[in-house]
């Protein structure tokens, strides 16, 4: 990635975005449904985008579908 | 083994029994109850939490310079806070998910937040230094096409003087200036991830709105993906 679309990238912002309370309140169900093969990203829009837009929450989610992943193996 | 206060957190009660699975209800059935039978789910979910905190402490540890006795620290730190955490609110789970998941969810949370303090023990610059010569790098310009992006940066840095509120450059400086992690700029400035990220959300946006104002970059702030 050049500098000119990581600025693009960094400046766009999603107006679906919940924010990171509202991500964090319904994270384990979210995970669980991804875990599961559900269509998660459409059921709960405004997640999939700050999941994409915000690294901490970003980071949280993949740990925790990490644990439920490890758990089904 | 964590002490942990009996019958905390039984109070209420949302969950509606008949979307439980099996193993859920067993799990809040046996921390809800009293004597050695709790004793043993506690020990048995404390075993779990920690087995995930090693595994995420494992997963996050080789980005952020923390290894060995330091990461077995924060695994069992999160895993005994995340324990305080579950027991305390039991009678907020709402079956919405297995029990596991969410109380996985707790010790990740515990980790992410631990993490984030112990930046600030060999932090790299002060959170607050305003050196813009490191602004090219933070976003991956190459200093040989120079021509090509001075202008655009020197836009970007007058947007930031001129559009953003004080807070909202606080924030700007620290996480994009000088690689300030989300999570320990809230240790610092004593707030929480929410308020932090929305402030940068906004200061986003107006950069992007200064930005295409005057022809630098393209007119999609609102752009869904």
């Amino acid at each position: 990635m050049n500098g000119w679309s990581a600025l693009d990238r960094f400046l766009q912002t999603d107006p679906r975005d919940v924010g990171c309370a509202e991500a964090m309140e319904m994270l384990h169900v979210y995970a669980e449904l991804i875990a599961a093969g559900g269509p998660a990203e459409q059921q709960y829009p405004g997640i999939a985008a700050h999941l994409r837009a915000c690294g901490p929450c970003g980071e949280d989610f993949d740990g925790l579908l990490a644990a439920i992943r490890g758990e089904q193996h | 083994m964590v002490m942990v206060p009996a019958d905390s957190g039984v109070g209420e009660s949302p969950v509606a029994a008949a979307r439980l699975d099996a193993e859920s209800s067993e799990w809040l059935q046996a921390l809800r109850c009293a004597g050695p039978a709790r004793d043993a789910a506690l020990g048995r979910l404390h075993e779990l939490l920690v087995r995930i905190a090693r595994g995420e402490v494992a997963r996050r540890g080789p980005r952020l310079g923390i290894t060995g006795p330091e990461l077995e620290d924060v695994a069992y730190q999160a895993a005994a806070d995340a324990l305080l955490a579950i027991t305390g609110k039991l009678g907020q789970f709402r079956g919405e998910c297995r029990f596991t998941t969410w109380a996985y969810k707790f010790v990740i949370l515990e980790v992410s937040a631990k993490i984030g303090r112990h930046f600030w023990r060999h932090p790299a610059v002060p959170w607050d230094a305003e050196d813009w010569d490191r602004l090219p790098a933070r976003f991956g310009f190459d200093p040989a096409h120079q021509v090509e992006w001075r202008e655009l940066l020197a836009a970007l840095r007058r947007a930031v003087d001129e559009e953003l509120t004080a807070r909202q450059r606080q924030v700007f400086v620290a996480i994009v200036l000088n690689g300030v992690p989300l999570d320990a700029l809230t240790v610092e400035l004593a707030s929480n991830r929410n308020a932090i990220y929305k402030t940068l959300f906004d200061a986003r946006r107006k950069l992007r709105a200064a930005l295409a104002a005057n022809g630098y970059i393209g007119d999609d702030s609102s752009r869904g993906s």
